[in-house]
């Protein structure tokens, strides 16, 4: 299999001054993204993910350690791989005072996409991301979920082979943020390699072939999520449905120590007369296993992120 | 690599140009402010008006140039587009040249119109135009680095906006605009030969008078020698800024 990106003892460290401890934001990690793959990159904030992606397209130097990345090597090749990657960062960051068209046309010109499939590529695009109607607005005017759509519109201009997503769907409402899982998924049936940090959960385990764990700066697992979860080696837990007299429901878990049957008899047991809707097992999700590797459940991940709007994974 | 490089030189510029430069504050902006300054003088100093046109072209480059050039850099840094840029497949003193060849463009471009006004009032009998052209150019050149530097050395616009004028009001008093050098003090007079303003000057007031090219031959060398440094200050500060 060809590997999309090799990276060997890869470390940041950033100095701030004499008298300040030095930030070792990425502490040598090690990795390979296959070609073809969604290769998740799942973290808290501060966890690395962002230097990682700053590192591997060049934007910062590494301290330490060596990366190829489509096979040529990210010290010497620099400009040749810019030509097949397409970079989203986090934040949406076209140009405000251009159209959704001649931002697109403006990153075509940079990556020397020929004269005459500048136009059609660019209206191609626009319909492919559902922007349209929006050709003419200056990008200043568009919501919050088409600037993303468009920003990652942008990044697919020159057909890369790569594409690096830096939390793509983060502070979009959940239709905006469906919409876009689509379009990656779409990605990957094309064959383009993706690059994707995000701290939604959900969306990895959706949309990733094989997930890194990456805490402070290391990675602490990675495999496939079937793979990250039969190594979490969870209990199967029976989750029980409670509504009270007023139509409050409430979930509470057991785990299945003894059995399924005596795990529903213990919660039986603390139903306090609210009616029982409904009872199942539950398989350890990619949060489990995030719980278990990182100490953070996923609520506080989310707080620290401030995101909201995208975190349900609806489709 | 070098294809890259002027191409995304070219297009940046480009871009910079449109969604930037040419807006009808920007445009009165850098033609009004010169003349506001000469004007004021001539009022208070009535005497040959043709004298101080050297000084009103410098000026308009001064400002056109590097007026916004100053303010570019550091806010598409604060907004995250600078980042596109850095991204795409152009070195970075070809970025850089492309954001200078923005300023550039729109400078000349107002100064031109500065230009036909006033030959239009006082003659163009005698000019030297290659001079002219050349001394332009360089002028150009040395502003929009300057402006650059400002705006890649700051990490806010307003920051950007003070340190500009920090720089550009000193050197439009000392720098020959309003009183010739050699009227000033000694001591002065070597102040004023740390700005690049002042060769601009005296470069522009050769080419209009329709001096020889030796005569201007220093204020060039100088001017170029201000271009060279300042982009180079200008790559560097960015590139390490950038990490």
């Amino acid at each position: 299999m060809t590997e999309a990106i090799q990276v060997e003892g890869l470390t940041k460290v950033f100095t701030n001054g004499r008298d300040r401890p030095s930030l070792r934001a990425v502490d040598g990690i090690d990795f390979t993204v296959h070609a073809g793959e969604v290769f998740g990159f799942l973290g808290p904030n501060g966890a690395g993910k962002t230097s990682t992606i700053r590192l591997l397209t060049g934007l910062s130097r590494p301290t330490a350690g060596k990366a190829s990345v489509l096979g040529l090597d990210l010290d010497k090749d620099l400009p040749r791989i810019k030509k097949s990657i397409g970079v989203v960062p986090e934040a949406s960051n076209l140009y405000d005072e251009l159209t959704a068209f001649d931002n697109l046309i403006f990153a075509m010109q940079l990556y020397g996409v020929p004269r005459a499939e500048r136009r059609p590529r660019a209206e191609l695009l626009l319909q492919r991301f559902r922007l349209g109607e929006k050709r003419d607005a200056p990008f200043a005017r568009l919501s919050r979920g088409m600037k993303r759509a468009l920003t990652i519109a942008a990044a697919l201009v020159h057909r890369p082979r790569l594409v690096f997503l830096d939390e793509p769907t983060t502070g979009l409402d959940v239709m905006s943020a469906r919409n876009l899982r689509g379009m990656i998924a779409n990605l990957r049936d094309e064959g383009v390699t993706v690059f994707l940090t995000t701290h939604y959960l959900e969306e990895a385990e959706r949309l990733c072939d094989r997930v890194a764990v990456i805490v402070k700066g290391r990675i602490v697992a990675l495999d496939t999520v079937a793979g990250l979860r039969s190594s979490a080696q969870q209990k199967t837990v029976v989750e029980m449905t409670l509504a009270d007299s007023e139509g409050r429901q409430e979930k509470r878990r057991a785990e299945c120590d003894d059995g399924v049957e005596s795990a529903i008899q213990s919660l039986l047991s603390e139903t306090s007369g609210r009616r029982v809707l409904a009872v199942d097992t539950v398989r350890p999700s990619l949060e489990d296993v995030f719980v278990q590797l990182t100490g953070l459940s996923a609520e506080v991940m989310l707080s620290e992120k401030g995101g909201k709007g995208g975190g349900s994974a609806g489709g | 690599m070098l294809a890259d490089d002027l191409r995304g030189m070219y297009y940046i510029a480009l871009k910079d140009l449109r969604a930037y430069y040419f807006k009808a504050p920007n445009i009165s902006w850098g033609i009004l402010l010169p003349f506001a300054f000469i004007l004021a003088f001539a009022i208070r100093n009535p005497g040959d008006l043709h004298a101080l046109v050297p000084g009103l072209l410098a000026l308009t480059i001064l400002f056109g140039t590097s007026s916004m050039e100053a303010i570019v850099i550091v806010f598409e840094r604060r907004i995250g587009s600078l980042e596109r840029l850095l991204l795409a497949p152009v070195r970075l003193p070809a970025l850089l040249a492309g954001k200078l060849l923005g300023g550039m463009a729109f400078g000349l471009t107002v100064t031109l119109v500065v230009l036909v006004v006033s030959l239009t009032v006082f003659g163009a009998a005698g000019t030297n135009w290659l001079l002219l052209i050349l001394a332009l150019l360089l002028s150009a050149t040395a502003f929009a680095a300057m402006g650059a530097y400002v705006s890649v050395a700051v990490r806010e616009v307003f920051d950007a906006q003070t340190l500009a004028n920090f720089i550009r009001f000193p050197m439009m008093f000392l720098g020959g605009v309003f009183v010739p050098l050699d009227s000033m003090p000694v001591w002065l007079q070597s102040v004023a030969r740390l700005f690049p303003l002042t060769y601009s000057v005296e470069a522009l007031r050769a080419a209009l008078s329709g001096a020889s090219w030796t005569t201007a031959a220093l204020d060039l060398g100088a001017l170029a020698v201000f271009s060279l440094l300042l982009f180079l200050l200008a790559v560097n500060t960015l590139a390490r800024h950038t990490e």
